[in-house]
């Protein structure tokens, strides 16, 4: 495994998808979770806990879309070419879930209105992100530098199947970010929530890890192929251990721990995902190294990433510190 | 539906439509968010209670056209892959590093102080919260300097190689972020913002002071817009001039569209006032001319000869009658700008500025004049980049993925109509908002929303979950 600079991008585009899925798909959850909140405080309160930070966690869907772009021009033109259907869904889903975290307060006529947008926009964009990632998974036929399939190759039981995943493993995200952020009956109905979802998110991960080695045999081996075992094996392992811990903070009646095992898990996801992929970016033929753009303009990008991006995590780390401890609701204080 | 209809063209129309809806809303937050931290700024050096109240007033109108500018913006940046995979294979080594650059420098800056800006007022203190402020609006003004230089490197291409895979490949960064037309189009876009924020803020202020006139914070961002309105428009429109010379040197076709040149006129070319650009017959209908005017505002000398369409070949034509007939709506509204800055500085001198209600009328029906200008000017400087994505060298039917129009056509439709949902709703709030007259104590961004904050400090809060024993 050549460590290069199309490498060291790679990991960066990685980074920044880990990023957004763990920082928006709390959000993402919480919009799912929505219809399960009674009207009133206690959907204000679950709003309120995201509202100041969900901007900034749509910022890493952006520099993923733009990371890619820059560093991976040829994968960026033919994923989001081959995959139009369910990438303007995702889009036109934000575009609805985005606006409704202001156009509620505004308009309280209406406010059933933009919730059901909220859920809608976010119930969508995360099974549309879902099907990306299966689509992705089972490959994308390319030709001549572009896509040479039809427009409904990403359909097919299994990107449904990962997409079923990504909403019930959003909405687990959500319930133990509430169980951190709020008290009393929505942290309750969260914590009740969390424990189902749990199982829901594991039940689904089981079920795609179990049906991706069969989606080609290069995914086989890379998984099974002695030595390798020895190292992917762990993937598993540490995802018993945090499935472990998760149930038994749960039951414990612990405020964050469950939040960063679910956290946990999608790390552990993602490191699986980039364990199957390896080397592709467009599997099955195209490599990192393929659709790198030149040494010139990936080196451009190198201070950018490695002094701008730690500044970014500080600040954003402030932003949160900021709104720290519980939501307020009406007449916390 | 849509088999008639030639995907490439349905593709453009999309694109045409998505950024046209998304340049709306930065045009408008650039120019709000200098507003508001000058409001804040002096709020905090004078310790004047309306500048916090107009500081207030126009956050919540920021927060709005902001959420919608964001949700406009993530569709822009993956419309190139969808829509335009070629070109983003072809480009994106040097265009994708500037946007990239734009995330990295603006975006997340912008975002991660947003939230402090729009709710932590009471969270982080006054110092603090205004550097949160300052943040954000030079967020704004870093983004416009990414993007504009991406775009200005389509339009003028500069320090570029092209590799054996027909990628344009990055030679001299320099070159091309500082690309021949990136100067000039970043001042005149900047200069936009910023006089349609003021002819917002000026409509808004009007508005107010024709039903009350003495509204303390009407009058005062009345006469803060007048004021910028008088200053830039003139810098406007000479910073446009510039503009013009430099796309006569580096994209003459486009100038011989903007000025309706058919013919080529080898001793003085007309200025075109109006007319109907005849692309077929390739002559203007109805028009109504200036002999050799335009010689002279382009060339600076009655006589000096000027090319025209004729000697180009008409597939590298752009379609002239967009071009022409939005050039002439922007240098209208241009024109009604300069009238209106010098009205207010004759109502100014003659201390008149808050009872002439002419003025007031004026300034109203002013108010959307700044987004139908920078609308204009986008239109006739991408249309008039046409046939070309990068001017000269990849040509826009080179560049779009290969999509079908039926799928191009659908997400269209889908696009116009959510568009028009959920950003009809969201002008129609603001607008709502402004119907409102600023008044003192003016609430924060959420009059109707919980609380959330603690106190004026986190201390309370620290206190409560030590009392109640419950993690913090």
């Amino acid at each position: 495994m050549p460590f290069d600079l199309p490498m060291f991008f790679a990991f960066i585009i990685a980074f920044a998808i880990l990023a957004y899925v763990v920082m928006d798909g709390f959000d993402l959850g919480v919009g799912i979770l929505f219809p399960l909140l009674p009207v009133g405080r206690e959907r204000d309160s679950a709003m309120n806990s995201v509202a100041p930070v969900w901007d900034g966690n749509e910022t890493w869907l952006v520099m993923g879309g733009g990371g890619l772009l820059a560093a991976f021009p040829l994968a960026y033109g033919m994923i989001l070419s081959a995959l139009y259907a369910p990438i303007i869904a995702m889009l036109l889903a934000l575009v609805f879930r985005g606006v409704a975290f202001e156009f509620r307060w505004r308009d309280p006529q209406h406010r059933p209105l933009w919730d059901v947008a909220f859920t809608g926009g976010s119930i969508v964009a995360a099974l549309a992100q879902g099907i990306t990632l299966g689509a992705l998974l089972q490959g994308i036929a390319v030709q001549n530098r572009t896509y040479a399939g039809g427009w409904f190759d990403w359909l097919t039981p299994f990107s449904l199947l990962v997409g079923v995943s990504l909403v019930c493993g959003y909405a687990l995200l959500g319930s133990t970010w509430l169980v951190m952020k709020s008290e009393g009956a929505l942290q309750e109905r969260c914590h009740r929530l969390a424990f189902r979802l749990g199982i829901a998110t594991i039940v689904a991960m089981a079920a795609v890890s179990a049906a991706t080695p069969f989606l080609r045999d290069a995914y086989w081996m890379r998984w099974f192929a002695w030595p390798q075992v020895l190292f992917t094996a762990q993937v598993p392992l540490l995802v018993a251990i945090v499935t472990f811990v998760l149930f038994w903070s749960l039951r414990r009646g612990h405020h964050y721990t469950p939040f960063l095992m679910a956290l946990a898990l999608f790390g552990l996801g993602l490191a699986g995902l980039g364990i199957s992929l390896y080397p592709y970016v467009v599997p099955p033929s195209v490599s990192i190294w393929d659709a790198a753009a030149p040494d010139d303009s990936l080196k451009f990008m190198l201070p950018g990433v490695l002094v701008i991006v730690p500044i970014i995590l500080a600040y954003t780390g402030f932003s949160y510190w900021v709104f720290r401890g519980k939501t307020g609701h009406e007449g916390y204080h | 539906m849509f088999e008639g209809l030639d995907a490439i063209f349905l593709a453009r129309l999309q694109f045409a439509f998505t950024v046209s809806f998304h340049f709306i809303f930065p045009s408008f937050s650039i120019g709000l968010a200098s507003y508001l931290a000058v409001l804040e700024g002096l709020w905090l050096w004078t310790g004047r209670q309306v500048y916090l109240d107009l500081f207030k007033y126009w956050l919540k109108i920021f927060a709005l056209a902001f959420g919608m500018g964001v949700v406009s913006g993530i569709v822009m940046s993956y419309q190139f892959g969808t829509n335009w995979s070629v070109f983003s294979d072809k480009a994106g080594p040097v265009i994708g590093p500037l946007m990239a650059y734009e995330v990295l420098t603006a975006f997340f800056l912008e975002a991660g102080f947003l939230g402090v800006m729009l709710f932590g007022m009471n969270r982080v203190g006054k110092g603090l919260h205004f550097a949160a402020t300052l943040a954000v609006a030079i967020g704004t003004f870093i983004s416009a300097f990414w993007i504009l230089s991406a775009n200005s490197w389509m339009q003028t291409p500069a320090g570029y190689a092209i590799n054996a895979g027909g990628q344009f490949v990055p030679a001299d960064w320099w070159a091309i972020i500082f690309n021949p037309s990136f100067p000039y189009r970043l001042v005149h876009t900047v200069f936009g913002a910023y006089l349609t924020t003021a002819l917002v803020v000026g409509a808004v202020g009007a508005w107010h002071l024709l039903r009350e006139r003495g509204n303390e914070g009407a009058r005062v961002m009345f006469s803060m817009a007048m004021g910028m309105i008088t200053v830039v428009a003139p810098l406007q429109i000479f910073a446009g001039d510039q503009h013009g010379l430099n796309t006569l040197e580096h994209q003459p076709v486009k100038v011989m569209a903007m000025e309706g040149h058919f013919q080529s006129h080898p001793d003085g070319a007309p200025l075109v006032l109006f007319g109907w650009p005849d692309e077929a017959a390739g002559k203007n209908l109805f028009a109504l001319e200036i002999p050799k005017a335009s010689s002279l505002i382009l060339k600076h000398s009655w006589d000096a000869p000027l090319k025209g369409l004729d000697t180009v070949d008409r597939k590298d034509w752009p379609p002239v009658p967009v071009v022409f007939w939005a050039f002439r709506i922007m240098v209208g509204m241009g024109m009604l700008m300069l009238l209106l800055a010098a009205f207010s500085l004759l109502a100014r001198v003659r201390k008149r500025l808050y009872d002439w209600p002419l003025l007031h009328r004026f300034a109203l029906v002013m108010g959307p004049a700044g987004f139908v200008a920078v609308i204009a000017g986008w239109v006739t400087t991408e249309v008039g980049r046409q046939p070309y994505t990068v001017y000269g060298l990849l040509r826009t039917v080179d560049s779009a993925s290969a999509l079908d129009a039926p799928a191009v056509g659908a997400s269209l439709m889908a696009f116009v109509i959510v568009y028009f949902f959920a950003f009809g709703a969201g002008t129609y709030y603001i607008l709502k908002l402004m119907s409102h007259p600023p008044h003192r104590g003016e609430e924060g961004p959420r009059r109707d929303q919980p609380v959330r904050a603690a106190g004026i400090t986190p201390a309370p809060a620290v206190a409560e979950s030590l009392t109640t024993g419950k993690e913090a």
